[in-house]
């Protein structure tokens, strides 16, 4: 009888306790998910506005961009986030998953550029890497001396792969497969490359089905050479101040904290500064980006001013908060365009996404 | 015999004088010299394994407190503060221009909130200590800082004048998340643990209890309770990631329970701590002699009455000392509170379970991956207080024990 009673009255609370929290409709907090690149920027504005508005600080959390948009496109509900944040665009997979979900009315920003750095201890030599350099040492399956067919990347040492680098054992300390930072990599050093490169494609070219992955070629050595280090960056940085030999790969922003430690090798002749990084000219850099779901907009009032906050001159501009801890700031006219089109809650369609 | 003695006995004399003894107890056995050194080989392995594992401790708490002490201390800078209309709105025209670049964005930040809050400082001009931005602090600890030169020299001049000093770090403690290094602090985390772990044992505590009660005193040994059983040690071992996918999946998609907060991390965590509160109440209940028991249906009471007021009171030490436990385990996990949202960027302190909240181990989680210098010591610091508050626990936890146990 007693264990009936409890049992009961077990069940009746966790059905009140349910009624109760769905009860909870209009939101004052706003959620955001996504990137972890996107993060500390996104998260700074949060903070900024909770201290200067009467709004509660929103939820920032750290999934991934991958993650970060399967939660977005989950629904229109009020559980789902309000804003989701990339370190690259929408793909158009995810667009469609948001359409057949119903969340149809999103609005892209462009908030500014992240660099990839490729440093290596401060008291080596200055190194000067191409992109070529870096593909020639991370693929696993690298054009032969003859430059007819591919071999299993013989590389062990930089000198090997260019006579004009030093004598050193390569070893790169760098992203894991989960990471956006390693999408980005994969992506401008190793795809941009191969799928120009005749040694590649025309084994796609022979079986389109059986050789896809040499249309864009992008397969990292697993001899040890190249070490996936973690989604934590400081772990890279520590190992690199440990490890003379070694190069790392990872976010501009640990690299500007950390220069008593670390230097930043060039890539075609150009080492990552905010100004090569703006211009395009430092070749490995990627967009940063956050969508919001205007559905919301009624039910979250704060979202509106959050968004103006975020692309405000004093946040993205080149003298703004978030520059400060390693964002790069777009070039003004396109900066300028990107707000007008955010105010606006331009409609993210489609055709936006299939054009490059 | 003594003929074959004797020879033996010279033979040892030609020896040495000490094997002569030993052939004269007759219970001599030649082997002893070597049992008893394997003996002392094996104590020193085991010492040796002990020692080893407190260097690593030793290591790790050194290497912690070395990080994590500067961060109890702040730098505060005393210069003149002007309060007025034009400084509200533009906080930076409040302090001179030269030291812009010195003083924290977060304290400019509060400024029209001081005011507001005392409405006196309106059209004055102050002179306070203020905090500074982390690149001084670090400065002022000795560690690496970036600091352009002009600013170094105002610096210099400041400290030497004795108006840039260390103080007691109490943001620490009154504040939540920042992305402001000098800013941030483990309070919201603390609260955010402590609601977490009041709905872990509010659940866990009870079901427990009851469900140990039930198979130690009411359940009979058969095949059903034996699986049950399995189930339970099983539990127990079960890597914690899975309850947070557990969580996901029941409480928030079914139940819509707000995501990130105390109340479905606590429920979470009350699914991992749940089979240890049970193994150890089950032991506690068991270690009751049976005589009482006995007993007590001697005089006619009811199961009830055994259970409730001779059997439970009997075990309540050991059952504390199993949740505590528990709870401490709860308190350190982070695995499972990464699915279910509560490793985020959440700043302000939750007034309720129903609120997003973070709790202290994601904290440090987060600040270990923070770009800035100044996090490395405030992780630290944030492992030292996790760690104290384990320790304290841990220390009640045996406490306990030994003010209540009987020993029958």
């Amino acid at each position: 009888m007693m264990l009936n009673k409890s049992a009961l009255s077990l069940i009746a609370t966790t059905a009140i306790l349910a009624s109760t929290i769905n009860m909870a409709q209009a939101r004052d907090q706003i959620r955001i998910v996504g990137s972890s690149t996107v993060y500390p920027f996104s998260s700074s504005v949060a903070e900024e506005f909770g201290a200067t508005s009467k709004s509660p600080t929103p939820v920032v959390e750290s999934t991934g961009s991958g993650g970060g948009m399967k939660l977005f496109c989950k629904g229109n509900g009020m559980d789902t986030p309000d804003i989701t944040n990339a370190s690259r665009r929408m793909k158009t997979k995810e667009f469609k998953m948001c359409t057949k979900n119903g969340v149809t009315d999103i609005t892209e920003a462009v908030i500014g550029f992240d660099g990839i750095a490729i440093a290596q201890n401060k008291k080596n030599k200055a190194l000067a890497l191409t992109k070529m350099h870096l593909l020639l040492a991370v693929a696993e399956e690298v054009p032969s001396k003859d430059g007819k067919s591919l071999v299993k990347n013989p590389y062990k040492r930089w000198n090997q792969i260019d006579a004009g680098l030093p004598d050193r054992e390569i070893t790169i300390y760098g992203p894991p497969t989960s990471s956006g930072t390693r999408d980005a990599f994969e992506d401008m050093i190793m795809k941009g490359q191969t799928k120009k490169m005749d040694v590649y494609t025309s084994l796609y070219k022979k079986d389109k089905v059986k050789n896809k992955g040499y249309k864009k070629y992008h397969k990292v050595r697993q001899d040890g050479v190249y070490i996936p280090s973690g989604e934590n960056d400081n772990l890279i940085v520590q190992k690199l101040s440990k490890n003379p030999a070694a190069i790392g790969i990872f976010g501009y922003s640990f690299l500007v904290e950390n220069d008593d430690k670390i230097s930043a090798a060039t890539v075609n002749g150009f080492k990552p500064t905010p100004e090569t990084i703006s211009s395009g000219k430092y070749p490995i850099s990627r967009s940063l980006f956050f969508y919001t779901k205007n559905s919301h907009r009624k039910e979250v009032p704060a979202m509106a001013k959050y968004v103006a906050l975020f692309m405000k001159e004093d946040m993205i501009g080149p003298d703004g908060i978030l520059t400060e801890i390693g964002l790069i700031a777009l070039p003004d006219e396109r900066r300028n365009a990107i707000r007008a089109s955010v105010e606006k809650y331009t409609k993210l369609t489609l055709d936006d996404l299939s054009k490059k | 015999m003594s003929s074959l003695m004797k020879k033996t006995n010279l033979n040892s004399k030609l020896n040495s004088s000490n094997k002569k003894t030993e052939v004269e107890n007759p219970f001599y056995d030649p082997s002893l010299q070597k049992r008893h050194a394997h003996a002392r080989r094996f104590k020193y392995f085991t010492m040796g394994s002990i020692i080893f594992a407190i260097s690593f401790l030793v290591f790790f708490l050194g290497d912690m407190i070395v990080k994590g002490m500067p961060a109890f201390q702040q730098s505060y800078m005393l210069i003149d503060v002007t309060y007025n209309e034009k400084t509200i709105d533009s906080t930076r025209k409040a302090i001179d221009k030269k030291y812009r670049r010195i003083v924290s964005r977060a304290w400019l930040r509060d400024i029209p909130a001081m005011v507001e809050q005392d409405p006196s400082l309106m059209n004055t001009t102050q002179t306070s200590w203020v905090l500074v931005n982390h690149q001084v602090d670090q400065y002022m600890k000795g560690h690496y800082y970036k600091i352009k030169d002009k600013y170094l020299q105002t610096i210099k001049e400041k400290q030497a004048a004795g108006e840039l000093e260390l103080h007691f770090n109490t943001i620490f403690f009154t504040q939540g998340d920042s992305k402001i290094p000098e800013n941030s602090g483990i309070k919201s985390a603390i609260i955010g643990s402590i609601l977490t772990l009041i709905v872990t044992m509010v659940v866990a505590f009870p079901l427990g209890v009851m469900t140990a009660v039930y198979l130690e005193e009411f359940a009979h040994d058969n095949y059903w309770t034996q699986f049950i059983e399995v189930n339970i040690n099983n539990l127990a071992a079960i890597p914690s990631i899975l309850f947070g996918l557990l969580g996901l999946a029941v409480f928030i998609n079914l139940f819509g329970v707000p995501r990130s907060s105390p109340l479905v991390g606590g429920l979470t965590l009350a699914l991992m701590t749940l089979p240890i509160v049970i193994v150890s109440a089950r032991a506690a209940l068991r270690s009751v002699p049976d005589s009482i028991r006995q007993a007590g249906y001697g005089l006619g009471l009811t199961k009830i009455q055994v259970v409730q007021d001779h059997v439970l009171p009997l075990a309540f030490p050991g059952i504390m000392t199993g949740s505590i436990i528990g709870l401490s385990q709860a308190m350190g996990e982070t695995a499972p509170l990464i699915i279910i949202g509560m490793i985020a960027f959440i700043p302000d302190s939750p007034d309720s379970i129903f609120q997003a909240a973070t709790v202290m181990p994601a904290q440090i989680f987060t600040w270990a991956g923070m770009p800035e210098r100044a996090y490395v010591e405030r992780t630290a610091a944030g492992i030292m207080v996790l760690l104290s508050i384990l320790i304290s626990l841990n220390a009640l936890a045996i406490y306990l024990r030994k003010k209540f146990e009987v020993n029958w």
